[in-house]
């Protein structure tokens, strides 16, 4: 059975979405927002892995193939952002700026953390990616002399807090236009927290896959002016 | 048919993307250039919205589903991380939290303001 199993390519994706559906009704039925249908599937995949003792190539083996619409995908993020340009172009000033402040942001609280934690340089710079997009963590985690395979760790689990309480940090900071709230939670937890965004309406959607895109083009030019900061 | 016409759009997009990215020596990934050509085709017309709507919007509610594979394969990482967990744990959840407000009060800020000078320059 169990060499059945990690021989298939159809079993990663399967229980994958299984258990994403089963997340979607749990948060039908109870509505409590840990019940986050993302958080639910992935903590439901690693305990069946790890009960039944298989391996992550095993599994990665199928679920490999939901990796590979990530790029289609975010190339459809184009959609949303053409549909709400105008909105765009009108609050041009107000994005750019925006999303400038939380790309530094990011850099100042990881700065601010890593000392009071007294965090290796190393350790730091592999950080400094933290919320940006995957594809474009990786290649800058490298460049600047981090741990690529913590970085995109580090991603992915900001990507998981974000798509949980996205709108809970939205609320509490008083943050309620759309424009500022798409912008918000794209800057700080990157396609994760758009696919959360997008949920949330069209305006929010639009201008987080902006976000994505331009806070990681500017997380890029902007690094390294704080590698050496620690 | 029109579901594999539209996948073949943008799957086509998607694979102009990753050659861009492969002839332009920049760490920007696939997805982004394929990103800005999807927009740049959108606007000028060069694709009608109509051509990538449905397999699109499919997409991108199935979008949550891609994440899953890459989330479950920090199994394999997190025991290169267990002398620094707490501390990492805690500066992704208060940096997260500080680029969300940053981000959010400073757009809200401006866009209230321009709205405001919005609503002068019609009273004057």
């Amino acid at each position: 059975m169990k060499e059945i199993i990690c021989n298939s390519v159809y079993f990663g994706v399967t229980i994958s979405i299984l258990s994403y559906i089963l997340g979607v009704q749990l948060k039908k039925k109870f509505g409590w927002r840990l019940l986050n249908p993302l958080l639910v599937s992935i903590v439901l995949v690693i305990s069946f892995l790890l009960i039944f003792e298989i391996d992550f190539e095993a599994y990665d083996k199928g679920a490999k193939y939901l990796s590979y619409f990530l790029t289609p995908a975010t190339v459809c993020l184009a959609i949303p952002l053409y549909q709400q340009l105008e909105l765009l172009k009108k609050n041009l000033k107000a994005v750019m700026i925006g999303i400038s402040a939380g790309v530094l942001s990011s850099f100042g609280s990881i700065l601010a953390l890593s000392y009071l934690f007294q965090l290796t340089h190393v350790q730091y710079v592999t950080l400094l990616p933290k919320s940006i997009t995957t594809a474009i963590g990786i290649g800058l985690s490298q460049e600047i002399g981090g741990i690529p395979t913590i970085t995109v760790a580090v991603i992915i689990v900001t990507g998981v807090f974000g798509n949980i309480f996205a709108e809970s940090i939205c609320k509490l900071f008083n943050i309620k236009d759309p424009i500022a709230v798409g912008l918000s939670i794209g800057t700080a937890a990157h396609a994760m927290g758009t696919a959360k965004a997008l949920e949330m309406g069209e305006v929010e959607g639009a201008m987080s896959s902006l976000s994505v895109a331009v806070a990681g083009i500017l997380t890029v030019i902007s690094a390294s002016f704080f590698v050496n900061l620690l | 048919m029109k579901y594999i016409y539209q996948f073949t759009l943008i799957l086509f997009i998607t694979f102009l993307g990753e050659f861009i990215y492969n002839i332009i020596p920049l760490p920007i990934p696939a997805s982004i250039y394929g990103l800005l050509i999807m927009l740049f085709c959108l606007q000028v017309k060069i694709i009608k919205l109509e051509m990538v709507k449905e397999a699109g919007a499919f997409l991108l509610e199935a979008m949550p589903l891609m994440f899953i594979p890459a989330a479950v394969g920090l199994l394999t990482v997190w025991q290169e991380v267990t002398d620094i967990l707490l501390p990492l744990i805690i500066i992704i959840i208060f940096s997260t939290i500080i680029v969300m407000a940053a981000t959010g009060r400073t757009t809200q800020f401006i866009i209230r303001q321009g709205g405001e000078s919005d609503n002068e320059r019609n009273n004057l």
